[in-house]
């Protein structure tokens, strides 16, 4: 009989109107990499927040190593040497990378200060051991985001942790990062470790884990053993379905530039530039991917093209027509759509209802305001129930619902049936999929193909590379807010592509070379 | 475990329906009152006898009727609701304007010196007065609202300074009319007074007057705009979600800076109907009328609706005419003010029963994250 390193039986959780964790049982085995694979939503976050002690379940038992425990505070979890890498780091950044990892647990000397020394000997240990390669002494402001992930592990190995957690742990990282990860789990496992990996990303588990428990709306669907079985048979138990991983498409017909940047500069805040010298052109009929890391000034750049920036140097030619100095109101009226990357913050009005939602930018229009300024209330909730059917929008109330109450992806609909039903030329889409259900990205996808088919021009900003690979006709990879080499997404290589976006120009070159 | 459940989920119903807990308030400070009155030792149906004769003109315990009351009691609630609905509609645009008292006493002014320096034509010279004040108001509030939107300069901080320049710039300019002594000026000439004989002789002498339908029609304006315009539907974007508002398209400076104006026009019309509907002189202020700051509450309680405001207005306004009548009836006076602001209080508790139930619901939905969509 196999040793289980934890073993979590018949765990219910509830919250007020759902039911995160039905009877959910998990087993994983001493020093394995186990996988728990899931939608948004499906409770892996739930789980593992039991097992470390953030909530009590209502009901079910966990054995640590056969020892039956109640855990209930992380540091007790500590205790019994659970560690959990969250997927926002939770470091204090002008702290030192040794001060950040002993913070709470200080080495001191006789004389009672915090011995520093000892403190960075150790942690130089830990990292050579586990192959980490972390300065001690560097500040954490001052390295990357996968060094700062790094420094999420030390913390837990400098607390002697055995069970490792990871929450979505690619999320933040650049595909090189997300390779140097993949060798991080494999020296873990040679020490002796087990690793428990929460992820919605077939690839990774397929890489990495060796066995998967695969959660569906709180229930647990079943384990596998990854080698035996398929990325199709695992999202398929996932998603409850089968699912299409790529989306179908014609070759993109390009024709005429109706986007054209010259070398813009976009400010951040004082002094920095968050986009420098940025040139790029969208034609019609073609789907143009932006492809980097969060924070190198995609937001910024989709936000000045769409007018709620401004724009310090260069210019904006839309359709040759130079829109720079445009307003937002302008903007829109000559035919540039916009998906908000913060949904919540700009994309809607919460407390509006959904018609009204539908209509946020053009209830001006003839159709919707009559005799200088009165609305046409019937017709916007006609318009209102046209797209509901036309989006596949649920909503509880028709037209009337407030669209603060709808799940997630449902909102985003909403937004994307405004956009596209503007009929612009240029349709700016950034992150559109973040944080949504398979389901709910399948029709995105085909929404935005379609737009493209029907001629329009579309650059779409994603973070997930797979998201740009899968729809985009071209791919610019950006960083630090300059596009350091644009590819034909055919031919284009995920690695090239990620150390364009670590910005070596020479991928770049490489691939311009080879066409 | 059950039950619990049961008892949040009737407390988020109650507490999500503005009108519910509205009324609710309102029950919860009238009992408070009532116990106050009875641990006095004073018998508190003389508080609803009271109340009764301002809203009916029935005098139970003498059995006699006098419509007089009534007409007071809207008399009184006029500058109130007008008041409200300047807190509303700045409010409805994500604004505290807390400048009315200021925008009221603008209004005040210029209504009083168009009443004296107008042409006295009988039915245009009124008119002419109450919309100089309209007019005075919107400039006072639009001001503001031009800083705010500019230059963000905090309306709160904005306003509350302009209502002491108000004040002062209103007694000064006041008393340098000819004839005028330091609490009044001449009297009005009658073409500029809203006082009407056909509802003087309907209410019995009382001293509502023509004033009653500028509120009427200020609160179907007030609605109409909000809910039916594309003005209305700008100002309540940028109410709601500014950045949202922005990103359509929509002139936020624009629409802040509107919305300033109308909020100041209404109250710079309360300032009208009191001078020109309750006076038949022009008043060098004393002190504050407190109009403007009571209509926070009153559009507080109403929702910022241009219903609930006109209810609520009718309410403060029934408190403070029924005063003199609960004195001759051995109840202190100041009872109306406890329950008025206990009202106040509660609905302030709201907001902040509101905070407490919006971040549980956001640390839920956090702890979920996006549910499966459906």
């Amino acid at each position: 009989m196999p040793d289980y390193a934890i073993e979590m039986l018949e765990i219910t959780k509830a919250f007020p109107g759902v039911v995160a964790n039905d009877a959910v049982t998990l087993r994983v085995y001493d020093n394995e990499v186990h996988a728990i694979l899931g939608e948004n939503g499906a409770g892996k976050s739930t789980l593992m927040s039991i097992l470390f002690g953030l909530y009590d379940a209502d009901s079910g038992q966990i054995l640590v190593r056969g020892q039956k425990v109640q855990i209930r505070d992380p540091n007790q979890a500590t205790e019994l040497g659970i560690g959990m890498v969250h997927q926002h780091f939770k470091l204090v950044h002008n702290y030192s990378v040794t001060e950040n990892i002993i913070l709470g647990k200080e080495p001191r000397t006789k004389t009672g200060d915090v011995d520093l020394r000892f403190a960075e000997k150790r942690v130089a240990e830990l990292s050579a051991r586990y192959g980490l390669d972390v300065d001690p002494k560097a500040k954490v402001d001052s390295i990357s985001v996968g060094m700062q992930q790094r420094v999420e592990i030390l913390k837990i190995l400098y607390r002697n942790a055995e069970i490792l957690i990871f929450d979505e742990p690619t999320a933040v990282l650049r595909p090189q990062e997300i390779d140097e990860l993949m060798q991080i789990f494999k020296r873990l496992k040679a020490e002796g470790k087990t690793i428990i990996l929460i992820t919605h990303k077939l690839k990774e588990i397929k890489e990495a884990a060796e066995r998967c428990t695969i959660l569906r709306r709180g229930r647990c669907i079943g384990t596998v053993d990854v080698r035996s079985s398929s990325e199709e048979e695992m999202a398929e138990m996932m998603v409850g379905r089968s699912v299409k991983f790529k989306t179908d498409k014609v070759p993109a017909k390009p024709g005429k530039t109706i986007l054209e940047l010259k070398n813009l500069f976009i400010r951040k805040s004082k002094g920095l530039y968050a986009v420098q010298n940025l040139s790029l052109s969208v034609r019609s009929g073609e789907i143009m991917g932006i492809a980097g890391v969060d924070g190198n000034g995609q937001s910024e750049l989709v936000a000045a093209i769409a007018g709620m920036l401004p724009v310090e140097k260069g210019s904006i030619l839309l359709s040759g027509k130079d829109i720079t100095k445009m307003s937002i109101h302008d903007r829109i009226a000559a035919g540039i759509g916009h998906v908000p990357e913060d949904r919540q913050r700009f994309g809607i009005v919460p407390d509006f209802r959904l018609d009204e939602n539908l209509v946020l930018k053009s209830y001006a229009s003839p159709a919707f305001s009559k005799n200088g300024g009165i609305l046409n209330m019937a017709a916007i909730a006609d318009y209102g129930k046209k797209l509901i059917q036309g989006y596949d929008i649920r909503a509880g109330q028709g037209p009337a619902t407030k669209v603060g109450s709808m799940s997630g992806g449902n909102q985003q609909k909403v937004i994307i049936a405004r956009e596209i039903e503007l009929s612009p030329e240029l349709l700016l889409v950034a992150q559109p999929t973040r944080g949504l259900d398979v389901g709910a990205i399948e029709t995105i996808h085909s929404r935005l193909i379609a737009e493209r088919d029907k001629g329009r021009a579309v650059l779409l900003v994603s973070f997930e590379l797979d998201e740009i690979l899968n729809l985009c006709d071209r791919i610019a990879a950006i960083s630090k807010g300059e596009i350091v080499g644009i590819v034909d997404a055919k031919d284009a290589k995920e690695r090239d592509i990620g150390a364009m976006m670590a910005g070596f120009r020479s991928a770049a070159r490489a691939e311009k070379e080879a066409e | 475990m059950k039950r619990s459940s049961l008892n949040k989920s009737l407390l988020d119903r109650l507490l999500s329906s503005d009108k519910a807990v509205s009324i609710s308030v309102v029950l919860l400070g009238f009992l408070c009152g009532t116990l106050l009155v009875v641990a006095v030792g004073r018998n508190a149906s003389g508080m609803y006898s009271a109340m009764l004769q301002t809203l009916t003109g029935l005098d139970v315990t003498r059995g006699t009727w006098n419509i007089r009351y009534v007409g007071e009691w809207l008399n009184a609630s006029l500058p109130l609701i007008l008041c409200g609905l300047s807190m509303a509609f700045a409010a409805r645009t994500g604004l505290f304007n807390i400048g009315a008292e200021g925008q009221y006493v603008v209004g005040l002014t210029a209504a009083q010196f168009v009443a004296l320096y107008g042409p006295q034509i009988p039915g245009l010279h009124w008119m002419l007065a109450l919309l100089a004040a309209a007019v005075a108001g919107g400039i006072w509030g639009g001001v503001v609202g031009w800083l705010k939107a500019k230059f963000s300069v905090s309306e709160v901080v904005a306003t509350i300074m302009l209502n002491y320049v108000a004040f002062f710039a209103s007694r000064w300019l006041t008393m340098l009319i000819p004839g005028s002594n330091t609490y009044r000026t001449p009297s009005f000439p009658a073409t500029a007074r809203l006082s009407n004989p056909l509802i003087n002789q309907l209410t019995n002498g009382s001293r509502l007057n023509l004033g009653l339908f500028v509120v009427i029609l200020s609160c179907l304006v007030f609605w109409f705009v909000i809910e039916k315009t594309k003005l209305g539907f700008e100002l309540r974007a940028t109410g709601l979600n500014k950045d949202a508002a922005q990103y359509a398209g929509i002139n936020v400076t624009k629409g802040i800076t509107s919305s300033m104006i109308i909020a100041g026009a209404f109250a710079g019309l309360a300032g009208a109907v009191v001078a020109l509907g309750s006076f038949s002189y022009g008043r060098v202020l004393g002190g504050n009328d407190n109009y403007g700051f009571n209509g926070i509450a009153v559009a507080l309680v109403g929702n910022n609706t241009a219903g609930g405001t006109m209810i609520a207005g009718l309410l403060f306004g029934m408190l403070a005419s029924a005063q003199p009548l609960m004195q001759s009836r051995q109840i202190p006076k100041e009872v109306t003010w406890i329950i008025s602001g206990l009202v106040v209080i509660f609905i302030s508790l709201r907001a902040a029963f509101r905070i407490i139930l919006d971040k549980r619901a956001k640390r839920r939905a956090a702890e979920l994250k996006e549910r499966i969509d459906e």
